[in-house]
């Protein structure tokens, strides 16, 4: 191992650490502007120290489990939605040579079997806090996201189809000439839905639902533990954000600005829509969440590998 | 999905709206002048303490946040203290309604936080001002019927002099 990759290891996680705090803040500025107010703007220049004080304070929270809690689990869960929240960014390729794990020839398979295993976190959350709201949120979400991941993965199947590879460096390439958002636009909606449901964001969060569950999955949660489930949560908006950008708007290519920037630029622009969906819409009854996922985006997903398909064949042929 | 969309256009829209939040300390707000606030005490165009400590304003306060004490001089009666108990008032303007001559008044002033409770207990000379308040003109004595020193019995403003009964023999 050289030197500047181990120095890698390190600073990833420290970014999208860090990343993930500071959107705390920027999603409650960014709210704050969509409804004609300011959000936190006192601490720090615009607020931004805003989120270090919410940090600060949440790491000195006592940090309570419940005495009918399983333990072990209890302890567990958050750990798994940290973990899976945050491997999945070693093979994201923010440049050519940016990225831990680099060209893996199977990235785009590592990462959707992460977000996978980020069910557990939730699952695991809900069932171990022993509480009724806590296991609603818990059952929903385990309904929810293993549906989601269905067709989260068959709307991929059209991209690695057109790339030829699983490989996100082969995919970024493979669209040197058109980005995938245009000959994927079908694929880009499913994945996008999949992709909010995946990481129960509004108007998909219903594993959290505050009004009908008090905060669902993690409402036996308190102190750090609470935290990191925050942390995972948008670690995984900046993962899915980031995704998109690689899969479908031509990951770091660009015209004139440095290739980091312009994925920076890309996923934060995806970041900044994650932010409107939550500022605009409401959340769907939960019949028909599952009613959208299986009767629409499923058929949807499935004709679109098949589309993509037969247009490969023909031309091809 | 038209209306989804439609949806995510207008909010983000908002972006370019006006904030209506008041950046308090920096930025006041405008606050009417019959706005509820701080309590005071006001004086006659005269300059002489409006208040004649008739009670009125402690019985009608719902929160018995108000304590004083009648006294006399020069033929008219004062208040010898008058208190407010800021900490239990509840600047619902009972006192001020009550008040016969306008003497108790709410401002359009409410920074009046305090880091000891103590502090919050305002005495007479916390809350008499040296203005009239909001009735500029308006001086109890001269309108009432009473006579004080300086002013004999229906010389007050549009009062006519008591009728000389015995004149009225045949």
């Amino acid at each position: 191992m050289t030197y500047s990759a181990f120095f890698t290891i390190i600073l990833t996680p420290l970014v999208i650490l860090g990343l993930a705090t500071m959107l705390t803040w920027v999603e409650r500025r960014l709210l704050g502007l969509w409804q004609d107010r300011h959000g936190p703007n006192r601490v720090g220049p615009g607020g931004m120290f805003q989120a270090v004080a919410d940090g600060t304070k949440i790491l000195f929270k006592q940090d309570w489990i419940p005495p009918f809690a399983d333990r072990g689990v209890f302890i567990l869960a958050p750990v798994i939605g940290m973990m899976t929240g945050l491997l999945p960014f070693a093979v994201i390729p923010v440049t050519m040579g940016m990225g831990i794990a680099g060209d893996m020839n199977v990235g785009l398979l590592f990462i959707l079997g992460m977000m996978g295993l980020g069910v557990y976190a939730v699952v695991l959350a809900g069932w171990a806090s022993n509480s009724k709201y806590a296991l609603l949120g818990g059952m929903r979400a385990a309904a929810q996201m293993i549906s989601y991941e269905v067709f989260m993965g068959l709307s991929l199947l059209g991209v690695v189809m057109m790339a030829g590879s699983f490989s996100l460096h082969d995919i970024v390439a493979a669209q040197a000439g058109l980005w995938f958002i245009i000959p994927q636009c079908l694929g880009f909606g499913v994945f996008m839905l999949a992709g909010i449901a995946q990481t129960h964001r509004l108007p998909f969060d219903l594993p959290e639902g505050e009004n009908e569950l008090g905060a669902g999955f993690h409402t036996e949660y308190s102190g750090m533990k609470l935290g990191m489930f925050f942390i995972a949560e948008y670690a995984g908006i900046v993962l899915v954000s980031s995704l998109v950008t690689t899969l479908y708007l031509g990951g770091w290519r660009g015209p004139f600005l440095p290739p980091a920037l312009w994925f920076a630029l890309k996923a934060g622009a995806m970041v900044v829509f994650f932010i409107l969906l939550r500022a605009s819409l409401p959340r769907p009854r939960y019949d028909q969440l599952m009613a959208l996922g299986w009767k629409i985006l499923l058929p949807l997903s499935l004709f679109n590998v098949m589309a993509t398909g037969t247009i490969l064949m023909l031309r091809a042929s | 999905m038209l209306g989804t969309l439609r949806t995510l256009f207008l909010t983000a829209l908002h972006a370019f709206h006006r904030r209506a939040t008041v950046q308090y300390p920096e930025q006041k707000p405008y606050l009417p002048p019959r706005y509820r606030g701080r309590i005071i005490l006001s004086r006659d165009p005269d300059g002489a303490e409006r208040c004649v400590a008739c009670n009125l304003c402690a019985v009608a306060c719902p929160v018995d946040c108000i304590s004083l004490q009648k006294t006399e001089a020069d033929g008219r009666w004062y208040p010898e203290y008058f208190r407010i108990n800021f900490s239990r008032c509840i600047f619902c303007g009972f006192c001020e309604e009550a008040c016969p001559t306008y003497a108790i008044q709410l401002t359009p002033d409410f920074e009046m936080g305090e880091y000891t409770r103590p502090n919050l207990v305002y005495e007479k000379e916390d809350l008499l001002i040296s203005g009239t308040g909001k009735y500029p003109d308006y001086s109890f004595y001269h309108v009432a019927g009473i006579p004080v020193p300086g002013k004999a019995r229906g010389a007050s403003e549009r009062e006519r002099p008591p009728v000389d009964l015995h004149s009225l023999l045949p």
